[in-house]
């Protein structure tokens, strides 16, 4: 992985700069001993690790806006961190950046149920937030699988979705505001608890923006009532392109389901050797999650099993029971533990048309074949957000480079079929170069002006989301 | 100008003179008044895909809502956001086109359940002021490739790009609906009735308060589902008093008139339009004078006020902004339509509508 040499000035004002840091934090917000920056030398794209020059914990949104007055003013690039659980290398460092980690910014602000808002913290974890409104019988809907660890400032940067999203969005439909500070150090206020922010939609801008224009270190978020319960149906194929007929037909048949998983047969299987869910022993399997009262659910359930039943199935298994329930996701759940229990794996994160499943499990077949290395698929079929899994050995020369070049592959092929590059896991460094192709370089320009005015000198998260050489003239002009 | 394609869009926007006054359907003149040469996107017209399997609907700029509505019921299926009609309200004729849908964010009741437009907008394809086609998003519901500029574009009012082509995240159409209605609650009441519907677990999907003292609660779904839905929200709405109900196409009719503001249809006044916590609204609404109609819950609150009045300076801040969305040219001209923005919010805004449209010509000072 390419990243921009470091700036040698930079390097060589080191002291000087943990010195002025020191000047405008706590003496324990900073942090530059080697040994202790060390650990923020990656994030979850472990392949990849640079230690940065000095880490910064701020406690409030002013000493955030310190510490970014003086590293701006000095023109040191700053990489903001959330819990560091990026699987695209969004929080990497680079050898002449400041870490600006968010961690000690964890406090929930304000519960509104009555308008059905939260304030918190950017530091607070995804579940955490739930947490604080569960008791009220609210929660809070985007759900990535990290979200025991995953910070809401993550969240924002990198426009998490989660399990659930074909029902509730992602993470900027359910942003209400931020408090966010510039790289210059300036405070600035987008929406609040009220829907619509008003104005231009900047917070729709910042959402997703992988911490390129501002650290955000307050949030206005919106809850939702719980249902009144939720059941899965698990549903076995002898075939992918089945499974992917029936997805269809489901969305089609008016149902809205909160989850559509699937799982193709290399994943059932290392699953089940996992974790012993007692998945049957088919190519494919559904699992569809659906909410509301028992009748209501009963309902839904009878209304999916009759489209089911168009699709031979050959297993169709309803939850009965709240253990069944947890059973039935177990498998699911845990997929990526057993993957990860068996071998190094890439996790792809492409969206497609839900029209081109079939076909793209089928090439992705046809192309693990080509190169030698096995795929097992798991994703949110509801949406078209797919995770193929591939399976490489780190410890082979050439086995990651190889494995890289695959998932390349496979992510051209869903720009190919009408998809994107990443559905919510975001761009990070890890698919930066291959930003071309899905956009052109005029496309690739307006987003850069973003940037511009946002953080016109390049300092925040540099070397990020874009291709190196169509942002080399703006760093270079930083 | 009605250039046919995006291409002969993009030539017309590069080879302009002057300002352009962007036009779709010319329903929504909203903000201060534009002069300029008019371009009209009329010619962009057309659904370009629709896979109802896929929830998914791309069309030309310039395609009548009314078209894109009609194949999307055809399907059993419906935008998501219930985007408003403007003509009543401001008493303009002609045909509401998609693109002019996104470039107002219009959005209806359904708002506090299904978001706003900009929510279902996936994708975008814009001339920006220099004549540039920059395309955004694409045809999937999930995407976090780069930056988001589709966002940017819904509600921006033609400032900084013409959009040429949307896609949208569509959903099925229900199978049945219900409102219950609430007679007679104070504004105060009303929004605590309405937070305890949008509280509970029954996915009410409308909730407003007219000026005529009626409370409105919208639920749909599968005809059982709604069925139950209705009777457990009633009977969790006891206190607020005895609920009717009302079915079928009475009950969307109740919600045309909601989206579409019909109670100042006609009235003689300008409308405000404000976005806030719903439980502050009575007290703005007090503050304000004049009738009012609760939206959201409470948090879309559309006032009726004499032709001239500065609400902003009468309500001091509060939570939320206000948008003067009816005025004549005279009170566009002297009170700004939409809301001020804070110094260094304001820097942003104007730092990309600099990038975006460096000759200052897309409906310049529209939303100034």
């Amino acid at each position: 992985m390419q990243m921009p040499v470091p700036n040698p000035a930079v390097l060589d004002r080191r002291d000087w700069l943990v010195a002025r840091l020191q000047e405008v934090l706590p003496a324990d917000a900073v942090i530059h001993d080697p040994a202790e920056t060390r650990a923020y030398e990656c994030d979850a794209l472990t392949a990849y690790r640079c230690p940065p020059l000095a880490v910064v914990l701020p406690y409030t949104t002013e000493q955030v806006a310190a510490a970014l007055k003086v590293c701006h003013d000095a023109g040191v690039p700053v990489v903001p961190r959330g819990s560091g659980t990026s699987l695209a290398g969004g929080a990497m460092p680079t050898a002449d950046s400041v870490i600006l980690g968010v961690a000690r910014l964890r406090e929930v602000l304000e519960v509104d149920t009555l308008n059905r808002a939260i304030r918190v913290q950017a530091g607070i974890t995804n579940l955490a937030v739930s947490g604080a409104v569960e008791e009220a019988g609210f929660f809070y809907a985007p759900d990535p699988s990290s979200q025991l660890a995953c910070a809401i400032a993550g969240n924002i940067a990198m426009n998490s979705g989660g399990a659930h999203c074909l029902k509730y969005g992602v993470t900027t439909n359910n942003l209400l505001g931020v408090t966010m500070v510039l790289m210059d150090g300036t405070v600035v206020e987008l929406g609040g608890p009220y829907m619509d922010a008003g104005g231009l939609d900047l917070l729709g801008v910042v959402c997703g923006s992988e911490g390129q224009l501002g650290v955000v270190t307050e949030a206005w978020l919106r809850i939702l009532p719980k249902p009144e319960g939720a059941r899965p149906v698990l549903i076995g194929f002898d075939s992918n392109e089945v499974a992917g007929a029936c997805v269809s037909d489901i969305i089609k048949a008016g149902v809205l389901p909160v989850a559509i998983e699937f799982m193709d047969r290399p994943c059932i299987r290392a699953t089940e050797d996992f974790a012993k869910a007692g998945y049957p022993d088919c190519e494919a399997l559904l699992i569809v999650e659906v909410e509301g009262s028992g009748p209501e659910i009963d309902e839904q359930l009878g209304l999916i099993r009759q489209i089911a039943a168009k699709h031979a199935p050959v297993e169709f298994r309803e939850s009965g029971s709240e253990a069944e329930s947890a059973r039935i996701w177990l498998g699911r759940k845990s997929a990526f533990g057993a993957m990860g229990n068996i071998n190094d794996y890439m996790c792809l994160d492409g969206t497609i048309p839900v029209s081109a499943l079939p076909f793209v499990l089928k090439r992705i077949k046809e192309m693990s074949g080509e190169v030698g290395l096995d795929v097992a698929n798991v994703f949110h079929a509801g949406d078209g957000n797919m995770h193929p899994l591939i399976l490489f050995d780190a410890n082979k020369p050439g086995d990651l480079e190889k494995c890289e070049a695959f998932g390349a592959e496979i992510l051209k092929l869903c720009v190919e079929v009408g998809g994107c590059l990443t559905g919510e896991h975001g761009v990070g460094i890890e698919k930066r170069d291959l930003m071309t192709v899905q956009y052109d370089p005029a496309d690739l320009e307006a987003q850069m002006r973003i940037k511009d005015v946002f953080d016109p000198r390049w300092l925040l998260n540099p070397a990020k989301v874009f291709p190196l050489a169509a942002s080399d003239t703006r760093r270079a002009a930083a | 100008m009605r250039p046919s394609d995006e291409a002969e869009l993009a030539e017309a926007v590069r080879g302009a003179g002057g300002a352009l006054r962007i036009v779709g359907g010319g329903t929504r003149p909203v903000g201060r008044p534009v002069s300029g040469a008019a371009l009209s996107t009329a010619g962009l017209a057309g659904i370009r895909l629709y896979e109802p399997g896929a929830l998914t609907l791309v069309a030309g700029a310039g395609t009548p809502l009314a078209e894109v509505e009609a194949a999307l019921a055809a399907e059993g299926q419906r935008l998501p956001f219930e985007p408003m009609d403007h003509r009543g309200l401001l008493g303009t004729e002609g045909e509401p086109t998609i693109g002019g849908v996104v470039a107002a964010n219009a959005s209806g009741p359904r708002r506090v359940q299904a978001g706003a437009c900009r929510d279902s907008l996936i994708g975008a394809r814009f001339v920006d002021g220099s004549g540039q086609v920059t395309r955004n998003g694409g045809r999937v519901m999930k995407n976090v490739t780069g930056y988001d500029l589709v966002k940017l574009m819904a509600g921006s009012w033609g400032t900084l790009g013409v959009l040429t082509e949307v896609a949208f995240k569509v959903l099925p159409a229900p199978e049945a609906a219900t409102t219950l209605v609430l007679e007679g609650l104070a504004p105060e009441a009303a929004v605590a009735a309405m937070a305890a519907a949008l509280g509970s677990p029954f996915e009410v999907n409308g909730a407003a308060h007219l000026p005529d003292g009626r409370t409105l609660l919208r639920l749909d779904g599968f005809a059982a589902s709604v069925a139950y839905r209705a009777g457990a929200l009633a009977a969790h709405l006891g206190r607020f008093g005895a609920a009717g109900r009302v079915e079928g196409a009475e009950s969307a009719a109740l919600w045309v008139a909601v989206r579409d503001v019909a109670a100042f249809h006609g009235a003689a006044g300008n409308v405000w339009r404000l976005a806030t916590r719903p439980s502050d609204a009575p007290g703005l609404a007090a503050k304000a004078g004049g009738q009012a109609l609760y939206d959201w819950g409470g948090g879309l609150l559309w006032l009726l006020l004499p032709e001239g009045t500065d609400l902003r300076a009468k309500l001091g801040p509060f939570a939320g902004h206000a948008t003067l969305v009816r005025a004549s040219h005279a009170t566009r001209a002297t009170i700004a339509p939409f809301p001020p923005e804070p110094a260094p919010v304001a820097a942003l805004s104007a730092g990309l509508r600099a990038r975006f449209d460096p000759r200052g010509i897309l409906n310049p000072g529209l939303m100034e």
